[in-house]
């Protein structure tokens, strides 16, 4: 007999306050991080908290979402340090319960819901960013196989990642998005080459990963050969795990409240002009929250979010930037230099360094604009002069090669 | 908290929604705006009598049901989106307030049941030199026997000209007061004016020795801040109502005109356009259930909630007004069609009470900036 979801999370509540720390500030070294994430995702998984919507049969815990809601609402007051597992859980596992084949579900998806092996998802390229279809990667048949050849790019993860989910091309005579298959990716396997991405806050969480006449076994591939594509939109369809929520941290250096404090340590909270823009930011922050809030509450009523989620990943973007103004003015010249060791304005910097990344990854603004315009508001598409021509014919990305 | 409706409200707004098409079609909106009449005041009344959508949070005692501000914010959301003239804001919000919080029976009992029927325009007068409810009140009463007298003058009295009752808030020797001037007052002089939103009549009272009732109270400063949070929240589900109308506008639009030879919705630039619309839109919606929640359910919240409604809403509003008439080229320009009275009513509603600017500054005092 199911749970029923208060003594659902009940049972998730004691375990959290037994087990998981309070929101802290770490300072572990990244492989301290994943030691503690490993043990973290193994204990959830053992006490029956993992995977709360999969099917029993493929490891999960066989509930509702309503169960899982319970769940993230009590995680909400915790650090879960889960984050190497975010792409397993939220987009990889959720698409090999979906489409893999039973052998693909007993081999994988016990050892990612436990956080024995990691995944990463490789779409990107140089060539094919906003336009992923459009992607260059390609698997020619070897024998009963596949031999890969290509390159990604924006692949979070893959410096500790054991598979991947990549899409590559498999047919180049059908229009671009028909010749796409996804396959596993052993990212061990010979042939792999993983460099660390590094970007504007000097921090490297993203890789290149190359691959050179990789061997993909024949029963590596996800879904059907050509129907990479369906397989890839049922992957970014999956909601992200919302394990913590999209709650704004108050650790975040461009939250309200940060921006407050800060100002107030520069004694500039009294000045009108700054005291406005501070409501400025107030506003564009609660506004979101509040969004964020009735769409989780509309989600339970049964109404799915849908391409809507895309106004709260676009405005997010557009507060981070407004909000790197307004830390400017409050923080001053502690925002441009400051003493090694400073910190609090390291971790400024790092947010002002990392606010373009938000209105790109995932998406650009304009992309998102684009899905509500059309998903949502049922615009015209924009005329698309690729959509009927064989790849073969096509001016992709940066190269031209076939 | 709870952002969103339940069916009973969905219901309730469908219920308006209908309504207000079927009897208040923009034809109608377009008679008051040219001049050729005032309010429908049999709309009013079946608004009233037949649909009990005056009376929402009178309590039953007084002939109303009982209901909340996430109701009435329903039917201000509905009410702004038709952009239909009636003395809502005037009668059903601000002097229902204005009632509720101030403590004399003798005027609920007069005043409330005829509000739940339609039978009664009141409205609250507080602005003078200009639109905030903060300033400075120099309108003075003083006792005169067994009554008060008033003089000053007071501004932007929304539906002042047409009032039956007006409450007006003014200084007396031993600090502020509501008193009950009747609309056919001695020394009351009534200048209705000339406004930018056309819907929305505003007049100017002057008071010159007019008898007034001195309407029992506790405190009537904190009293006027009560109505003014709550005006907040009725208004900006108004706004939120006429900002997704507008929004609308431009979308349609978008899907049926051509030019170079397709639907210039096609266009990344009309488009986006009406995407920042839309995202506006999810968000004043999201803002304004949270202020009506907050009203029925958490006091000591509201001054909080009213001021982050209004001070959303209000550019939000306009700035949606401003881009559909953009988005739609020189046709959004015309007095023909529609897109200039949301235009007006955004600027209108932005500037009443008091601007962004000053909800702004109430806010950080609040937030404790």
């Amino acid at each position: 007999m199911t749970e029923i979801v208060e003594e659902f999370r009940v049972r998730a509540r004691s375990w959290l306050e037994a087990t998981a720390a309070p929101r802290a500030t770490g300072s572990l070294s990244p492989a301290e991080e994943l030691d503690r994430a490993r043990a973290f995702q193994a204990a959830l998984f053992d006490a029956g908290l993992a995977g709360i919507t999969w099917p029993a049969e493929c490891g999960g815990q066989g509930l509702t979402q309503a169960h899982l809601l319970a769940f993230n609402e009590e995680a909400g007051d915790f650090d879960l340090p889960i984050s190497p597992f975010l792409i397993g859980l939220g987009m990889c596992g959720p698409t090999l319960v979906d489409l893999g084949t039973s052998a693909q579900q007993a081999r994988y998806l016990r050892p990612l819901l436990r956080g024995e092996e990691i995944w990463c998802q490789l779409f990107s390229e140089p060539g094919a960013g906003s336009d992923v279809a459009s992607l260059q990667s390609k698997a020619v048949p070897d024998g009963d196989g596949w031999l890969l050849n290509g390159q990604k790019v924006w692949t979070t993860g893959a410096q500790y990642g054991d598979f991947g989910a990549v899409l590559a091309r498999t047919d180049p005579e059908v229009p671009k998005h028909r010749g796409l298959t996804m396959f596993i990716v052993d990212m061990r396997a010979p042939g792999v080459t993983v460099r660390p991405l590094r970007v504007m806050t000097g921090a490297a969480p993203f890789n290149e990963v190359f691959f050179a006449d990789v061997r993909i076994p024949a029963d590596a591939v996800l879904g059907s050969v050509n129907e990479g594509w369906t397989a890839a939109v049922a992957m970014l369809g999956h909601e992200r795990v919302s394990i913590g929520g999209a709650v704004q941290q108050s650790s975040n250096p461009l939250a309200f409240s940060s921006l407050v404090e800060t100002a107030r340590r520069h004694e500039r909270n009294e000045d009108p002009v700054i005291r406005d823009e501070l409501v400025g930011a107030y506003l564009r922050e609660r506004a979101l929250q509040l969004l964020n809030a009735r769409l989780k509450q509309e989600a339970n009523t049964g109404k799915a979010i849908g391409a809507r989620g895309s106004v709260l990943k676009l405005v997010r973007a557009l507060n981070a930037a407004r909000a790197v103004d307004v830390a400017g003015m409050v923080a001053g010249s502690e925002a441009i230099a400051w003493t090694e060791g400073d910190t609090a304005a390291a971790a400024l910097s790092m947010s002002i360094t990392g606010a373009p990344g938000l209105a790109i990854a995932g998406g650009t603004n304009e992309v998102q604009r684009n899905i509500l315009g059309d998903r949502v508001l049922g615009l015209p598409k924009e005329p698309q002069v690729d959509r009927d021509v064989p790849f073969r014919e096509l001016r992709v990305g940066t190269q031209r090669e076939i | 908290m709870r952002l969103v409706l339940d069916q009973e409200q969905e219901d309730l707004r469908a219920l308006v929604r209908e309504f207000l098409a079927d009897q208040a079609p923009m034809t109608k909106v377009r008679e008051v705006v040219d001049g050729k009449s005032g309010y429908d005041r049999e709309l009013w009344r079946r608004m009233a009598r037949d649909l009990g959508l005056t009376g929402l949070v009178i309590p039953e005692a007084y002939g109303g049901s009982g209901a909340g501000h996430v109701e009435r914010s329903i039917v201000a959301e509905e009410l702004g989106r038709a952009l239909v003239p009636t003395p809502f804001l005037s009668s059903a919000v601000l002097m229902v307030d204005a009632l509720l919080a101030l403590d004399d029976v003798q005027a609920r009992e007069e005043l409330l049941p005829a509000v739940t029927v339609g039978d009664v325009v009141g409205t609250v007068a507080v602005s003078e030199s200009c639109p905030s409810w903060h300033g400075e009140t120099t309108t003075s009463a003083r006792p005169d026997g067994d009554r008060w007298v008033l003089n000053g003058e007071k501004n932007l009295v929304i539906d002042g000209d047409i009032a039956d009752v007006v409450l007006v808030y003014a200084i007396t020797a031993l600090g502020p007061g509501f008193f009950l001037v009747r609309g056919d007052a001695d020394g009351l002089t009534r200048d209705p004016l000339v406004t930018l939103d056309a819907t929305r009549p505003l007049a100017r009272l002057s008071f010159s020795d007019t008898p007034a009732r001195k309407l029992d109270s506790r405190d009537a400063a904190a009293a006027k801040s009560r109505i003014a949070d709550l005006a907040a929240v009725a208004l900006a589900a108004e706004q939120a109502g006429g900002l997704g109308r507008a929004m609308e506008l431009a979308v349609d639009y978008a899907k049926v005109r051509v030019q170079f030879g397709r639907l210039i919705g096609s266009y990344q630039a009309v488009k986006h356009g009406c995407v920042d619309s839309y995202v506006d839109c999810e968000l004043c919606t999201s803002v304004v259930r949270y202020a009506a929640w907050v009203a029925d359910h958490r006091v000591d919240e509201l001054p909080e909630a009213a001021s982050l409604a209004r001070a959303v809403v209000s550019p939000a509003y306009f700035g949606v007004a401003a881009r559909t008439i953009l988005l739609h080229g020189g046709i959004g320009y015309t007095w023909e069609y529609d897109a200039h009275l949301y235009y007006k009513r955004a600027k209108t509603s932005e500037l009443l009470f008091g601007d962004p600017h000053e909800q702004r500054a109430l806010l950080a005092d609040r937030l404790g900036i």
